[in-house]
């Protein structure tokens, strides 16, 4: 059985952008390890040859056609920023990664 | 010892579609940030995507070209990531089951053809753009979503490249078909057509690949190329004093021209591919495979092959008129109004080129026409204007967008090919020039090209040489 | 005349159309019971009441003018907190999206404003749909109007307990393991989930995309044919919304019952099953026979893997959809100077509570590199046998009656330490989900502490029509739906 460890919640946190205090870090490690222990009921289930179901109706084919539609007034675009100029968003300095 | 390079390169495409992959915006470059947006491409809560259907049938397009297996059925997948250019955090992209698998180029380098594996060739979405303000002291990083959405293709090659020669025909004949088959207008400036290479080195005839080194922010041709020879002696001195090349990230500083490892902490890449369960599968009819193929045009190796093999073109000529389709397409045109291929391919490669270049535009952009240039040409080999002249004429054409023969017209620049006519100006200048008929007369035909000069100039361009020529051998009783 | 929150959808319509009431009279009457009543219940987290009133004056004003107006007009519904709506908060009940206002509106909302429904405002929820007491609500605790100690059940909490209230005749929302269905049966009203794809899912702000459905909350199944004509069909807007097309239910609503095959599953009424909801189901059942239906023993063999398939894929999905939530473009944003990687960090963790937290972490681990395959993967191949048990089963059935949840309300706070346990009552509602099937729930009785306890039927894809029959009829032969809340106004 796989036993979630603190240091498994930690890289999950990590991977979630959350920054968990000390407390709250043991208490998601109890939970999460209750519950993922749970998850395991799955492993009794042979699904040997079983197809994958991401999607519970057959559909295939949806598009849309090339045409252009009209974009959004920037203002509109902009209301709800918590930082912005008057032409874009503004965040901390990124320093260019990937 | 001796090193061999290994490279790989993935592309990134700019589709050339008039919408955005998921949603209804403009994909127009240049425009004022954050002008082409709606709550879809900004990521709002509760927003959905709705495939572009071209943009699926340029990808099909670029994996048929680079034969590719095509997956019967194909899927969407999320990478999800967190970086401020990507609203939702997440991009849409593929992952599980790719378009196209499993293809090739072929590319020719010194006279020899070599077969560059292609891994796959996916769909997926551009992210937005983060502004540093020139302002120095400005503490912030603007984010323009316009490119956010925007159809991109992505073409993983296998590292079969063995050296930058092979890596820049690569790219350059990635490009011709991306722009022949209308798939991308691959305009580098403008960041539609962007590489990031893999590269490593090893001894030669070594099994075992080295440690693979990844350069990103490659955004022009010679880019890639100075980067792989900047890797290669990096690379081959680490290894030669001893030590080893880690696998890293690196990124091209394009005014040093070296690459720099990137700055900030490198962790543990995890992207968690799953089904975009907000898209449903895209099954692939072989009726629809057809379709696409009959919308495909020539790809240009076949092209340069036809041009060779049944206009009788020199290799290089062929080679420079396919690299962009609208040329080649032009070229074509010319020729079927009956202008002799290598004469229609000198005009292209002289005068139409020097053109483009020097507005900096586009051959559709000119208002001259194929029927008109070759009505002009047409005039140039029946000796009816000089070539100097035709010259002249193409520039006044491409300003005017007025025909050939109107402006020859109107300017009276027809040929002097009347023998009358011009007898009475060689005997002029023969007057004139006593001193040049007398070196003529003993002998030195030189002082023949200097009174053809001069008859020239006398008529601006207009007397035919050939005739004038004639007329002063015979005036000069020789 | 009856008094005007005592009348269904339909009935206030056809009363504004007769021009016995004006559309102001009613959108003033709910209003002001709002205001009397929400206090205690806490069921709204907006009300709209300046709009709702331009609305009615417009309606009123059309007919007046003799202008035709839409078949849902004079009619105040209330919508789940998190369906947008241009210009109107939309906050999930969430910290990170407290000050959010849609610059658009979701297609549900569209429909309804041009059927001319009167929106009256937006209901609480647990924190982005994800719980089933609406006590993850960043903002208020919503009660169970027949008992104002327990829960209302969620996350749809809000719009059930307006309903039940006589705080709006009608109201969506969103149901992805049980959400509407759960809240339906513990506040005694009708709750319909369509099939996955009836309802475009445009303008909802996702908790897991491919089990969310919009669906709706009425005093009966006939309000519940009317509102899902206006709200359903496809949308060019949503992939996954079906080209089916929508069949006229409440003409569909009228049609007999008798020699319809239910069945009851076995495994639904096993261990775990609280001997009030049990009594209730069989007794349904019998009303059922009593209708000419025949009820068939039936078995769904893969029932008790249901709740962990749901949770697995459930929170995968959230995981991902939910990571938009960075304070960057729009919502909460952490105070001070910091870094990117930080300002993500910081904003995500002081604009989201501990339920969702929990449910990002749980999906996010079920992705990684390395548990995908033993986690996400075996979940979507478990989906497909659990599928498959509906196929089977209503091949030879026409529909399944079955509980909604274990028990009847719980008090409030009772299950708020011990989520594992509030997963599990999960267990009668994931599976429709996972299979992407209609269900709708309704009150069938009484249960511990006169409480009212629900069942639901479940029917073959865009099959509404027979259950929305099957419930009405249900309806006509009991008198339960005549119980109400004891509200007194101030
Ligand atoms: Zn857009």
């Amino acid at each position: 059985m796989t036993r979630i460890t603190t240091d498994t919640v930690e890289q999950v946190a990590d991977l979630s952008k959350l920054i968990l205090s000390d407390e709250e870090l043991a208490g998601f490690q109890e939970q999460l390890d209750k519950i993922i222990g749970y998850f395991e009921v799955l492993n009794s289930l042979d699904t040997t040859g079983v197809e994958p179901l991401a999607h519970p109706l057959d559909l295939r084919n949806v598009f849309r056609q090339d045409t252009v539609e009209d974009s959004a007034p920037r203002e509109d675009a902009l209301a709800n920023a918590p930082d912005k100029t008057d032409e874009a968003y503004k965040v901390p300095v990124v320093i260019e990664s990937s | 010892m001796q090193y061999e390079t290994v490279i790989g390169l993935e592309t990134h495409a700019q589709f050339h579609t008039r919408s955005k992959m998921f949603c209804g915006c403009k994909t127009d470059f240049g425009a004022p940030p954050n002008t082409q947006t709606c709550p879809v491409c900004q990521g709002l809560p509760g927003t959905l995507p709705v495939v572009n259907r071209t943009a699926v049938e340029l990808g099909l397009r670029a994996a048929l070209a680079l034969r590719c297996h095509i997956a019967p059925v194909t899927q969407f997948d999320r990478k999800n990531y967190f970086y401020p250019d990507l609203p939702k955090n997440y991009q849409v992209s593929q992952n599980y089951h790719n378009l196209g698998v499993d293809g090739r180029l072929e590319i020719e380098v010194d006279g020899q053809t070599r077969k560059v594996g292609i891994w796959n060739v996916h769909l997926e979405e551009d992210a937005g753009k983060l502004e540093h303000p020139e302002d120095t002291g400005a503490n912030y990083t603007a984010i323009d979503l316009n490119r956010a959405g925007t159809p991109l293709l992505e073409i993983v090659s296998a590292p079969d490249m063995r050296s930058a020669d092979e890596a820049n025909a690569y790219m350059n004949e990635l490009a011709a078909i991306l722009r022949h088959l209308g798939i991308s207008d691959c305009k580098m400036q403008e960041g539609s057509l962007r590489f990031e290479a893999g590269i490593s080195v090893r001894a030669v005839g070594g099994e075992e690949f080295g440690n693979r080194v990844e350069v990103k922010n490659l955004n022009s041709m010679s880019a890639v190329v100075k980067a792989i020879e900047h890797e290669r002696h990096r690379q081959v001195a680490v290894l030669e004093s001893g030590g080893t090349v880690p696998s890293q990230t690196m990124l091209w500083d394009v005014q040093r021209e070296v690459t720099e490892p990137m700055r900030s902490k490198e962790e543990a890449k995890d992207y968690r591919y799953f089904p975009e369960p907000d898209l449903v599968p895209i099954e692939i009819s072989p009726e629809w495979l057809d379709q696409v193929r009959e919308q495909m045009s020539e790809l240009p190796a076949v092209r340069r092959k036809r041009f060779i093999a049944e206009l009788d073109l020199p290799p290089y000529d062929a080679g420079v008129i396919v690299e962009q389709k609208p040329i080649a397409d032009y070229f074509e045109q010319t020729v079927e109004q009956g202008v002799e291929p290598k004469t229609a391919a000198n005009w292209m490669m002289g005068e139409v080129m020097r053109v483009l270049n020097e507005r900096q535009c586009e051959i559709d952009d000119l208002p001259v026409s194929p029927p008109m240039l070759a009505e002009l040409i047409g005039l140039v080999t029946d000796d009816r204007i000089s070539n100097s002249v035709g010259k002249t004429v193409f520039s006044e054409m491409c300003s005017s967008g007025k025909k050939a023969g109107e402006i020859v017209e109107e300017k009276g620049l027809a040929q002097i090919s009347d023998s009358g006519e011009l007898e009475a100006v060689v005997k002029q200048v023969l007057a004139d020039h006593p001193d040049a008929v007398a070196d003529l007369e003993s002998g030195k035909q030189q002082a023949k090209g200097f009174l053809i000069g001069q008859i020239m100039r006398a008529t601006r361009g207009k007397a035919n040489p050939k005739l004038a020529g004639e007329l002063i051998d015979r005036l000069t009783g020789d | 005349m009856p008094e005007l929150i005592e009348l269904s959808a339909g009935d206030l319509h056809r009363k504004l159309m007769a021009g016995d009431v004006t559309a102001r009279q009613i959108v003033e009457r709910y209003l002001d019971r709002i205001e009397q009543i929400d206090g205690r219940v806490g069921a709204f987290n907006t009300v709209t009441a300046e709009a709702a009133l331009d609305k009615a004056a417009d309606i009123d004003d059309r007919l007046d003018k003799g202008e035709a107006v839409g078949p849902l007009a004079g009619v105040p519904i209330a919508l789940k907190d998190n369906l947008c709506t241009r210009g109107v908060p939309t906050t999930c009940s969430s910290r990170i999206l407290e000050h959010f206002v849609p610059p658009y509106d979701a297609t549900v909302v569209e429909r309804l404003q041009r059927a001319d429904a009167v929106l009256i405002g937006k209901t609480n929820l647990d924190e982005f749909a994800m719980g089933s007491t609406t006590e993850a609500s960043a903002f208020a605790t919503t009660a169970n109007p027949w008992d104002l100690s327990r829960v209302p059940g969620g996350s749809s909490g809000g719009s059930a307990a307006a309903v039940a209230a006589g705080l709006a005749p009608l109201a969506l929302g969103s149901d992805t393991g049980g959400s509407i269905r759960q809240p339906a049966a513990f506040c005694g009203v009708t709750g319909l989930k369509p099939t996955y794809g009836r309802v475009s899912r445009y303008g909802l702000i996702a908790y897991a995309s491919s089990l969310d459905q919009i669906g709706t909350f009425s005093r009966d199944p006939r309000d519940a044919a009317l509102l899902l004509e206006v709200i359903a069909g496809h949308d060019p807007r949503d992939s996954t919304s079906a080209q089916e097309p929508v069949p006229d239910y409440s003409a569909e609503l009228e049609k007999d019952v008798a020699g319809v095959k239910v069945g009851l599953p076995r495994e639904y009424l096993a261990e775990g099953i609280a001997p009030d909801v049990e009594a209730a189901v069989r007794a349904a059942a019998d009303t059922c026979r009593g209708l000419g239906a025949e009820v068939i023993d039936i078995s769904l063999p893969h029932t008790e893997y249901a709740v962990a398939t749901y949770y697995i894929i459930g929170t995968a999905e959230a995981s991902s959809n939910l990571a938009r939530f960075d304070g960057i473009h729009y919502g909460r944003r952490a105070a001070g100077k910091m870094d990117v990687d930080e300002l993500y960090s910081r904003s995500r963790s002081e604009g989201l509570g501990d339920e969702v937290k929990r449910r990002i972490m749980l999906g996010t681990f079920a992705l990684s590199a390395g548990y995908y395959d033993a986690y996400y993967l075996k979940a979507l191949k478990v989906r497909r046998l659990i599928k498959k048990d509906f196929d089977d089963a209503l091949a030879g059935v026409d529909c399944i009656l079955a509980p909604v949840a274990p028990t009847v309300a719980y008090k409030q706070g009772e299950m708020i330490d011990d989520p594992l346990a509030l997963y599990l009552a999960d267990i009668y509602t994931s599976a429709t989900n996972l299979a992407g099937l209609p269900a709708i729930a309704f009150n069938a009785g009484t249960g511990e502490g006169g409480l009212p306890v629900g069942v639901q039927l479940m029917g073959r894809p865009f099959e509404e029509s027979g259950l929305l029959r099957l419930a009405h009829a249900f309806r006509e032969a009991t008198d339960h739906h005549l119980a109400r809340p004891n509200l007194t106004e101030d």
